[in-house]
């Protein structure tokens, strides 16, 4: 650690005091790191996201296949975006699956977070075993899902009551059934944990007092135990919109965005448009539609989870 | 006060258990079967051969270099991440300038960022820097795209050190570094682990940028192996299913020995 960080002191030094405010609200400014050291994070992050950004502005208005220099075409792919069906139909879908996801996920994680925060010793040996998925990345999930929905060696086989006759990512409705549910298989462990922390911290008392005025348990998971999870369910819920927009390689690897376009969402549209009909304006320009609704979610996630109260709060401590 | 068991609840507990562990179950099962034995035998029934020849097949069809080179971009990755990280937490906890709390507005920001909208610019960069099919240009936008959140966490961490220990430091006449090197850092240990842990899983399992900035056998990391493997030989579902075993195998063993770095890594933000 040290040897690795050591070649920051020398500009920390030259700026330190120097760039430093006048001490304004209690502590002295003596020996404070200046924004220098902030520097080389920003402009490492500047250079691989923020000027990317910027660069899918511009490429949105060009016409590049990756060869030779992109030419300016004006608004020509967005012009053809309004008019791609596929790009009308992906954002629908992408708005299904995160509705379906959030509807699927929510309830599930509450209550298998709420019951797995009691301190049992089954809970926490179940709690164990829930939490195993998360273990395996999104590839390797989706690859164990194929492998297990395969029509000649795979679960249909042996439960053709649930499956019929095995093709279940054949149609859309099954396809799209599918994506759910492994959704749903892989990220219920991660906000179960969310619910399971947030029950923990639940006062003990507010039980104690419901109960003495005679509440059963429906009555206090009701009263006591959703409001208290409030925050917790909005972060929660934005984390899923955000992750259900950005969904990627459960649809490459399950369905390939079909049958046909079926589950093509947007994020597998933007990938398809750049990277295998090498058409780079257009991704770029449904990259930007992305960027859009996302920055616009997450100025919800940055005022709703308290993250800029916590930096004024405690600014310049 | 006595609780009295949730029937109702815990049967509806056993019943997630199952939709968890059975595929569990099937994945593993399958991997120490023959391919006859498990086609003919079905996923879902007990073994009836046993035999560890599809891991042979997994290692030897390529996925001991894939590992190797997974575990390069994993090993640069937390590193650049602890790298600068670190300082630019200092500088947002403790600077009173003003261009600190504006990059922090800008890292919160970043997190709305999504892989997926700049991979065409990222290609674009890595392709003109001359990093395409190289596993540098794997590691670099992967450590970029990991640090809001890391930024986030360890700020977390760095305000918790309370300001009498900074006056005491400055005090005794120690420049920013010198505080930085014998106070920030070792109690930050917290939240350097989660940074570390949170940045190699994000390495681990990293998909879209291997996947569009390279392409030979020689660059391929753990996660693409699969899907090729699984494109290829879709059929041979106990050699692959092996291979899935394989790639949870490290992040099994993070999760036995240091269970709390883990959970605190996987829930990132989210946890906060």
């Amino acid at each position: 650690m040290t040897t690795t960080l050591a070649p920051r002191r020398r500009p920390a030094r030259q700026g330190g005091p120097t760039k430093g405010r006048p001490a304004s609200r209690g502590g002295s400014s003596v020996g404070r790191p200046g924004f220098v050291w902030a520097l080389p994070a920003s402009i490492f992050f500047a250079l691989f996201a923020l000027v990317p950004l910027l660069a899918v502005a511009v490429l949105s208005f060009t016409s590049w296949s990756g060869l030779g220099d992109p030419k300016f075409v004006g608004l020509k792919n967005w012009e053809a975006l309004f008019e791609d069906p596929v790009m009308l139909q992906s954002l629908w879908l992408s708005l299904l699956f995160i509705v379906l996801g959030i509807v699927t996920q929510t309830p599930l994680s509450i209550l298998l977070g709420v019951w797995a925060a009691g301190n049992q010793r089954n809970r926490a040996i179940l709690s164990a075993i829930y939490f195993v998925p998360l273990l395996l990345s999104s590839a390797a999930i989706s690859v164990l899902w194929r492998a297990l929905l395969d029509p000649n060696f795979g679960l249909p086989g042996q439960m053709s009551w649930l499956f019929g006759d095995g093709n279940v990512l054949g149609t859309q409705t099954g396809a799209i059934a599918v994506l759910i549910f492994v959704g749903m298989w892989q990220f219920t462990p991660f906000h179960t944990l969310i619910y399971q922390g947030a029950a923990r911290q639940i006062p003990p008392v507010l039980y104690q007092a419901a109960s003495i005025d005679g509440a059963g348990t429906v009555r206090q998971f009701f009263s006591i135990t959703l409001p208290q999870l409030k925050n917790s369910i909005i972060t929660s819920v934005i984390l899923m919109v955000v992750g259900g927009l950005t969904t990627f390689e459960t649809v490459l690897i399950l369905t390939n965005g079909g049958p046909g376009t079926g589950t093509t969402i947007t994020a597998f549209h933007m990938y398809q448009e750049a990277f295998r009909r090498f058409d780079f304006g257009t991704g770029s320009a449904i990259a930007l539609v992305l960027v859009v609704i996302s920055t616009v979610i997450s100025f919800a996630v940055v005022r709703l989870s308290g993250y800029d109260k916590m930096r004024s709060s405690l600014e310049g401590l | 006060m006595k609780t009295r068991p949730n029937y109702l609840a815990g049967i509806g507990a056993f019943i997630w258990l199952a939709i968890v562990a059975v595929p569990l179950y099937v994945m593993l099962s399958a991997t120490f079967q023959t391919r006859a034995g498990f086609g003919d035998n079905g996923p879902l029934s007990l073994p009836t051969t046993f035999t560890l020849q599809n891991y042979v097949d997994a290692v030897t069809s390529g996925f001991g270099l894939y590992f190797l080179n997974t575990v390069i971009v994993t090993v640069g990755v937390v590193g650049l991440v602890l790298l600068l990280v670190p300082p630019l937490s200092y500088a947002i906890v403790r600077s009173q300038s003003r261009a600190a709390s504006a990059i922090f507005r800008l890292f919160l920001l970043g997190l709305a960022i999504p892989a997926q909208a700049v991979i065409v610019p990222v290609f674009y960069l890595i392709n003109t820097v001359g990093l395409y099919d190289n596993l540098l240009g794997v590691i670099l936008p992967t450590a970029a795209f990991a640090l809001p959140i890391c930024t986030i966490i360890l700020s977390g961490t760095m305000r918790d050190i309370t300001p009498e220990l900074y006056e005491a430091m400055a005090m005794d006449g120690a420049t920013p570094a010198r505080s930085f090197l014998r106070l920030v850092l070792p109690l930050s240990k917290g939240g350097l682990s989660t940074i570390a842990v949170f940045s190699a899983l994000q390495a681990w399992n990293g998909f879209l940028f291997p996947l569009i900035l390279t392409q030979s056998e020689s660059t391929r990391v753990v996660t693409l192996g699969l899907f090729n493997f699984q494109t290829q030989f879709g059929i041979n579902i106990p050699g692959l299913l092996a291979a899935v075993t394989l790639s949870m195998v490290p992040v099994l063993l993070v999760y036995l020995f240091a269970r709390r770095a883990l959970v605190q890594g996987l829930m990132g933000a989210g946890g906060k």
